[in-house]
């Protein structure tokens, strides 16, 4: 019979977690979101002689505090679900600063086993670790790992079985000072009198007590017993009580150091020496820019032939299937709606399978950290992380993308405000809009207009990320202290799956609801308004002035009017939503210019609309709802459809304040009318 | 020795930490960090554009903004 266990798995972030829950669960892994928020969550299963284990990942922490987020997941889960053992993984070459987490792992009095990671680099940074002493001091089985070759991995599956059929400890090695486990002593008669408290390990919740941490203060406030606490946490008011307890955790664990290792903190590391370069006063922005830029070239151009094959599939697929199909409705269902639309799911897999590759090198390989350092300074001024950078910046290829990519940021709000204001960077598929318009238009100028789009692009983010943190997402920057993480060789296993989970979630989650978009706005192309006589489903009636869409651009008309824009505007950007280039081949199609380019800009240069109001739909078609890609991953990513909508009004108001500013004003002292 | 905040010491230069003055939940996760009372701090280098700050302290490389590293007294040593 298989014994069935779950196994948390704790740790620092940067000390190989995700390799070694890699190496325990190989591909059998699911990822999802822990409740009520969007940090993920990581659950794999593995069975191991006779035994089914539940691996569970929890996010990366430094301690068990509550400041964050993801310490208060952490620990929810820990006190909450009870898992039966807890994995932490400890960075040899970082000893100190990880078994802080350990000790507390070990106040809350779980069943603890220590996968001592890269112990490899550690020997080659000239530290010698004695891990049986330390498994002696600490009363834990440590078992050195080097996770990314999976060495290891099956002496620490075998000492977590050994583990879980113990019974469970209660002895914590850590003891304070005597002042200090007097009043945790004092703490814990009151606590064990109260079956409210029965819940928490009493020595962990008393210790909690005096470090003064908000959430158990709280929660110790809705006792009986609340006076009698207070008394004693008088005492500790004062001084900084958390202080001298940090300090007393950090001292034994130097202590033990002390005896188990010797560490070499003589000379400067390997990482220092590239540092030198990578993040240096002259060097550090060029080296960054050069990167950046490769980074962007490679997702996006690379990506191009393949888009361009999926583009050309999903086209000769949809015609060939609508030649066998003699209902020309149907034919049209299953060509224009259903096939196309999930050609407009697939079309952005290359960039985010590509995009996520990079993304993974430059997170594992440790250059992520640094590129937030060197950017900091610049998104610091607008109230966000420098990690808020590189998403914004993979931008420029396809917003889909860039918005996933907001995953790399730890505070929740910074990460919100860059997903609302990323879809005004410019993306790839505005382009061939502001080609034909400002082509037709602007003839030699049409440089300076298409510059001038992507730079008010920059701006409004620039300004609605700064608008936001002052209005709706208010409060204080979140602290900026981050780890350099030393650099080290990503593997190309955790790349790909990496990789691979994005693009699952992308899959899974977005594509239902581009789908959706797709078949619904071909639904509203497709039926004949009433009394109009058309057929539905007719090629006569797709997307004309007989069809719903031409109906709603008709009663929407005298909405976008005083931008300067007629019913045949409002349905292309309608049709927009599909994807923003999409645009330019309705517009084809409604001016009756067909599929040449050529043609539909020298009817518009002949004068079917002014160069004012040409100028107004490109700022209209920047900065108006996002493609039905983008809106499916904002809803994905920010786990609302609240801040969707917000988003969508947000960007369309502002679309229609700039584009009417603009043409009311032009107009009236006769600028490009 | 005078007493400084971490922010205006210059690159290359080690100091001891004294005390942390900011609020609370910034102290804390000051202190989850390592950087304890007695803790000693190489300041590493500055980012291209002045800040952050680098930092390596027990043994591992830290990065504070200097509104962060302001909260942090420090005496200077040899």
């Amino acid at each position: 019979m298989t014994k069935k266990i779950t196994v948390a798995l704790a740790g620092n972030p940067n000390v190989g977690k995700t390799s070694v829950f890699n190496a325990i669960t190989g591909s059998r892994q699911h990822v999802g979101n822990w409740p009520g928020v969007t940090v993920e969550r990581k659950m794999g299963k593995r069975v191991y002689k006779n035994t089914e284990m539940e691996i569970v990942d929890l996010p990366g922490t430094y301690s068990l505090t509550t400041y964050s987020l993801d310490e208060i997941i952490a620990r929810d889960f820990l006190i909450e679900e009870k898992p039966d053992i807890v994995v932490q993984v400890i960075d040899a070459t970082n000893l100190e600063r990880n078994l802080y987490l350990s000790t507390q792992l070990m106040e809350l009095g779980v069943k603890l086993v220590i996968a001592l990671n890269m112990k490899d680099l550690a020997l080659a940074k000239g530290n010698r670790i004695d891990e049986e002493k330390i498994q002696e001091f600490l009363d834990v089985p440590v078992i050195p790992t080097i996770a990314s070759k999976g060495t290891g991995i099956e002496r620490l599956l075998d000492a977590v079985i050994e583990e879980a059929s113990k019974a469970r400890k209660n002895d914590d090695p850590l003891s304070y000072d005597e002042a200090t486990e007097g009043m945790v002593h004092e703490l814990e008669v009151i606590l064990k009198s109260d079956q409210y408290f029965a819940h928490y390990p009493s020595r962990w919740f008393s210790i909690k007590l005096l470090e003064g941490d908000e959430n158990i203060i709280k929660k110790a406030q809705e006792s009986k017993k609340y006076t009698q606490i207070r008394e004693i946490l008088r005492k500790t008011d004062e001084d900084n009580f958390e202080t001298k307890i940090a300090d007393q955790r950090y001292s034994t664990i130097q202590a033990m150091l002390r005896q188990v290792c010797d560490i070499n903190t003589s000379q400067l590391s390997g990482s220092d020496m590239v540092d030198r370069v990578v993040t240096n006063k002259l060097l550090g922005i060029p080296i960054f820019l050069a990167l950046m830029w490769a980074a962007f070239e490679l997702t996006f151009t690379f990506a191009t032939p393949f888009m361009n094959m999926i583009d050309i599939f999903f086209g000769w697929l949809a015609g060939a299937t609508a030649e066998v199909i003699s209902t020309e409705w149907l034919a049209s269902l299953v060509g224009d709606g259903i096939i196309a639309g999930i050609g407009s799911v697939l079309i952005f897999l290359p960039n985010i399978l590509l995009l996520f590759f990079m993304l993974s090198l430059m997170e594992d390989s440790g250059y992520m950290a640094r590129a937030a350092f060197i950017m900091d300074r610049v998104m610091g001024r607008i109230g966000l992380h420098g990690k808020s950078f590189i998403p914004l910046i993979m931008g420029f290829g396809c917003n889909v993308p860039a918005i996933m990519a907001t995953r790399t940021i730890e505070d929740p709000r910074d990460r919100l405000i860059t997903i609302l204001v990323a879809p005004f960077i410019s993306c790839g598929a505005r382009l061939p809009v502001y080609v034909l318009l400002a082509g037709a238009f602007f003839g030699r100028d049409a440089g300076i207009v298409i510059f001038g789009l992507y730079a008010l692009g920059i701006l409004v983010a620039v300004l609605s990320a700064k608008l936001m943190r002052t209005t709706v997402l208010r409060g204080e920057d979140a602290p900026f202290i981050m780890e350099l993480p030393d650099y080290r060789l990503p593997t190309l296993k955790g790349s790909f799956i990496h990789m691979w989970e994005r693009a699952k979630i992308y899959l899974k989650k977005a594509g239902g609801i581009i789908l959706i978009g797709v078949v619904g706005v071909w639904l509203l192309a497709s039926i004949p308004a009433p009394g109009s006589g058309g057929v539905f489903g007719s090629e006569e009636i797709y997307g004309s002035t007989d069809s719903l869409v031409g109906v709603i651009g008709h009663l929407i008309e005298p909405l976008v009017a005083p931008l300067g824009f007629d019913w045949r505007i409002a349905v292309a950007l309608v049709f927009g939503i599909v994807a923003k280039e999409i645009v330019v081949g309705s517009m084809g199609v409604l001016y009756g210019a067909g599929e040449d380019e050529q043609n539909l800009s020298n009817i518009l240069a002949a004068g079917a609309m002014t160069p004012l109001a040409g100028l107004g739909l490109m700022v209209f078609t920047l900065l108006y709802v996002p493609c039905f890609a983008c809106i499916g991953v904002i809803k994905r990513e920010t786990g609302s459809w609240k801040w969707t909508l917000f988003q969508l009004v947000y960007g369309t108001g502002l679309a229609w304040v700039f584009a009417f500013t603009l043409y009311q004003i032009g107009s009236r002292i006769g600028f490009l009318t | 020795m005078p007493e400084k905040t971490l922010d205006l010491i210059e690159p290359e230069t080690s100091v001891k930490i004294l005390k942390l003055t900011g609020q609370r939940s910034l102290r804390k996760r000051i202190l989850d960090m390592g950087l304890t009372p007695g803790t000693k701090v190489e300041v590493m280098r500055r980012a291209p554009l002045g800040d952050p700050v680098e930092f390596k302290i027990k043994g591992y490389n830290l990065s504070l903004r200097k509104k962060e590293a302001q909260t942090v007294l420090v005496e200077t040593v040899e």
